[in-house]
């Protein structure tokens, strides 16, 4: 059935069934393929999106539930990349294999977004529910510092 | 079948250097550069080599033939090549190589990428360069010897004449590739050793990265598969009226059982096909499949670690002969034993499997995937389809994480299968659940080890047993043991200067499917023999370290072959990539600098010191942890040392030694995959937990040592010593000993 949403600014209307996690309809129907797929089961973090201001973990999250929603995914976190998180994000190197950062970006973002200047305690209690096997968790701390820094 | 066995058996050889061992110099030096081909813009250009194409419009186009899973190739591949040729950065172009043999070795495994293919892209880029200088001087008619390359252009300094690469292109395709060239002087570099951004930050950072999981076909179906539980088994039964009813789904069909050997060959099973993931994967729920759970359907951890704790200890064939130990225990003041035991693991790459294929009109076949080796992907979709490699066309994504993996095609191969079937293109996307209980496993280990001591704690004899399922029965079903390739990952190259030792192999026979995890049986040699170090320590009242430097003894170069042992070093030469324990010692030094080794640490904290030479490098950690209120183990700070020779990116260096810190980790914690029944337990990051953020150290401290020497891996070198720190650093801290991994079964994590 025909499901209204809008993602990254735009409305769209998506031909899905309103069961489907949101997950598979941003990869599968709206062609986002930013948003990964790690466990499909709230583990890991991968499919983190941001819907009405709140990280949601797509895998789990039925699309029903983001009708009248507002969904930012990866691709639409800033218009050229450059949101502070994603510049700090290149400034220190962070990704290596990269898989996990769009959902490592959305948590961090949304972090900033409610406390300007987290501990590294804030951090860590944001930031666990995501998993990145290469371990890049020291660059990630360092570097959601340096975003807090860099939007101060 | 026995073409596919004979080939990926050598792919297998190949990869850990069983065979050959020399560089595989893949260039194609024609007596004339390869015909400029047309570029988008109409523009021609010039190839001196498989590796580079140099464009009118002044690019440079560097071919990627190794796979990008995070240790950073796809910018270190192209500094050593832009170095070498005197290209600019920014104008360059890093092209993704296809699967293909005239590449050479693509197998991106065994930290190989530089440490064997330095000679070679440097060679790439010196073969371009003076290809280029050859151009010029002909257009000006002055001798090569007077013309030189500098910042993307050629100059002839006498005459103040100058071209870029990009004019330069006309005249390349008419001169001879010259077949003899000298490499740069090392003060000369301009980007290796530097710290360049990694290539693929901007795409990483903004979802546009591709990945296997990403590749979208018109017309293509998604599927997801349900295997049998245990190795060997078969469906007896399959309903699958359910599934078809799901909405979108189109196909459900059985692929053809495994096989033995099973080399990289699918495991079978029953795909549901439909017109999107989820719809695939609710399809496949509904699958009513009633199994035969065949020749493994017994097997059972619990059991299994009881026999082979008990193989380990009876003893096996000598790897290693030194002295005479027997004589030595009979005169020890002191004999220590001690057992060692490391579970099965998984990769959990984030990136789950996953592979797109599509048939082409020619009989061949397409697929977009997650490989770290395509050519060996290739081998196996030819096997599974029937046809020739060469109708075999392999685009290597980027991989979202490998760990050894994605060496392997089955999911390619189960891509193909599925796309011939349907006739329509299909991706394949395992679950986290297919990744842990069909993957292929790290092997589990189980090592006895016994030491004799004189009366002054020195240590005269050491005798050790390691018995584990072998790789190698995922290519030889009748494989029961250890192979001499894995003894010398961390085994038969002992360092230390005892000079009674014997070092042996039990049998043990494989009942999961065995694969490579990054640094392999090192993980598990490397725990133990670590630890049993530090055990010596205490026995003989000393400092950790001071006693682990006593042990590897005065400078000199190990040949385990002097005392009987098949070692190939990596598939490298000694002479190049010695064993020296003098090298060994300084990172010893360096890492125990950098901790603070010594200052005095309050109750219930402590340091643990590990040192390990893999993959021809050498990395030494150091681990602070303590236990909290709740008895579980936190692991403050560690600190790492890696001697690697020659690096071409210190910050990509660094950051995987960084990862291979929670790695380690999350090895030593939490990692263990168990069988019941033949199938395995664990299923998911519930069940099989790997280091989060809120586990994870405060500060990881890294130091690149100085060394002139060629270049060592990096990928996997990281890995073994962290779990054998942290196990010291417990013990520190607590004086228990703790021996077996996970440390969360002693109730640590």
């Amino acid at each position: 059935m025909a499901v209204d949403l809008v993602i990254n600014g735009q409305s769209v209307v998506l031909d899905v069934d309103p069961e489907m996690p949101l997950l598979w309809v941003l990869r599968d129907a709206a062609g986002l393929t930013g948003t990964k797929y790690g466990c499909g089961k709230a583990l890991c973090g991968s499919c983190n999106v941001n819907v009405d201001g709140q990280v949601v973990r797509s895998c789990v999250f039925p699309v029903s539930a983001a009708v009248g929603k507002s969904v930012t995914t990866i691709e639409g976190l800033s218009e050229d990349g450059d949101h502070p998180v994603q510049v700090a994000w290149r400034e220190l190197n962070v990704p290596q294999c990269g898989y996990c950062q769009s959902g490592q970006i959305i948590s961090a973002a949304a972090l900033l977004e409610r406390n300007p200047q987290p501990s590294d305690d804030d951090i860590d209690n944001a930031m666990s529910g995501n998993i990145c096997r290469c371990g890049t968790y020291t660059r990630i701390r360092a570097a959601i510092h340096r975003a807090a820094e860099d939007q101060s | 079948m026995s073409n596919l066995e004979r080939i990926s058996r050598r792919e297998f050889l190949e990869r850990t250097g069983k065979v050959g061992g020399g560089l595989i110099f893949a260039l194609t030096l024609t007596s004339a550069c390869q015909p400029g081909k047309d570029d988008s813009d109409g523009k021609s250009s010039v190839a001196p080599n498989v590796y580079v194409n140099i464009r009118e419009d002044g690019v440079v186009e560097i071919y990627c033939h190794r796979s990008e899973m995070g240790q950073g190739i796809r910018t270190c591949l192209p500094q050593i090549i832009a170095d070498e040729m005197d290209a600019d950065w920014d104008s360059i172009e890093i092209i993704q190589a296809l699967g293909d043999e005239k590449y050479g070795d693509q197998n991106t495994d065994g930290s190989t990428s530089i440490r064997r293919h330095f000679d070679l892209l440097r060679t790439a880029g010196a073969s371009a360069r003076e290809t280029l200088i050859a151009a010029a001087a002909a257009t000006w008619d002055v001798p090569t010897a007077e013309c030189m390359t500098r910042e993307h252009a050629v100059h002839h300094e006498t005459s103040g004449r100058s071209a870029g690469f990009g004019e330069l292109v006309g005249a390349a395709a008419e001169v001879a590739v010259p077949e003899d060239v000298s490499f740069k002087s090392p003060d000369d570099y301009r980007y290796i050793g530097q710290s360049m951004d990694i290539v693929d930050g901007f795409a990483m950072t903004t979802g546009q990265a591709a990945y296997g999981i990403d590749t979208v076909l018109p017309d293509m179906l998604y599927a997801s598969i349900e295997r049998c539980p245990a190795i060997g088994g078969s469906a007896k039964s399959v309903d699958d009226a359910a599934a078809k009813a799901v909405a979108g789904v189109s196909h459900v069909l059985q692929l053809p059982d495994a096989t033995s050997p099973l080399l990289f060959n699918p495991l079978g099973g029953i795909a549901v096909l439909a017109d999107n993931t989820w719809a695939a994967q609710k399809g496949r729920e509904a699958l009513e499949i009633e199994w035969d759970l065949g020749a493994n359907a017994d097997h059972d951890s619990a059991d299994y670690r009881e026999a082979l704790t008990s193989s380990a200890q009876s003893g096996g064939r000598i790897a290693l002969d030194r002295g005479d130990v027997d004589a030595a225990f009979s005169n020890a003041d002191t004999i220590h034993e001690a057992d060692y035991f490391a579970p099965h693991l998984s990769q959990v790459p984030m990136e789950p499997p996953a592979a797109t294929a599509r048939m082409t009109e020619d009989g061949g076949c397409e697929v977009w995937a997650c490989t770290q080796d395509p050519q060996a992907a290739q081998d196996t979709v030819a096997g599974v389809l029937g046809i020739d490699k060469s109708l075999v066309k392999v685009n290597v994504t980027l991989l979202g994480g490998g760990f050894g993996r994605k060496s392997k095609g089955d999911f390619i191969a189960e891509a193909a299968w599925l796309a011939r079937e349907t006739e329509r293109p299909v991706k394949v996307t395992w679950t986290r659940e297919d990744d842990i209980r069909h993957g292929f496993l790290h092997s589990v280990s189980a090592q006895h080890v016994k030491a004799g001591l004189d009366a002054d704690g020195n240590t005269t004899a050491w005798q050790q047993c390691t018995a584990f399922p072998s790789i190698f029965s995922t290519f030889d079903a009748t494989t029961t043991g250890p192979v001499e390739m894995e003894l010398g990952l961390g085994f038969s190259d002992n360092p230390y200067a005892i000079p009674n030792m014997r070092l042996e192999a039990a049998n043990a026979k494989a009942h999961l499917r065995i694969g490579w995890l990054r640094s392999v049986c090192n993980i598990y040699h490397a725990f133990a023999n670590c630890c049993f170090v530090d055990e010596l320590a205490y026995l003989a009242g000393a400092d950790p370290k001071d006693h682990l430097l006593k042990l590897l003894g005065p400078p000199r170069l190990v040949d385990p072959t002097a005392d009987g042992a098949v070692y190939d070093n990596y598939g490298q030469g000694v002479d190049t990539h010695p064993i020296d324990t003098g090298r060994i010692a300084a990172v010893v030094d360096k890492v125990a600098e950098m901790a603070g080794w010594g200052r005095v640490m309050g109750q219930g904290r402590g340091l643990g010191i590990a040192v390990h030479r893999s993959f021809l490098s050498t990395v030494g950690t150091v681990a602070e942890v303590s236990v909290g209120g709740d008895g579980k183990l936190v692991v403050h700070e560690l600190w790492t040392a890696i001697d690697a020779g020659l690096v071409i990116n210190p910050d990509r260096v660094t950051s995987q030694m960084e990862g291979a810190g929670i790695f380690g980790m999350s090895l030593a914690l939490h990692g263990e995959i168990t069988a019941k029944n033949g199938a395995v337990v664990q299923g998911n990051f519930d069940t099989y937990p790997v280091v989060r953020m809120n586990e994870a150290p405060a500060t990881i401290n890294v130091h690149i040592m100085d060394v002139d020497a060629p270049p060592g891996g990096v990928g996997e070198p990281g890995v073994p010593p962290v779990a054998p720190a942290i196990a010291n650093a417990y013990f520190a801290a607590t004086g228990n000993r703790v021996r077996e991994l996970p440390l969360r079964n002693s109730g640590l994590a």
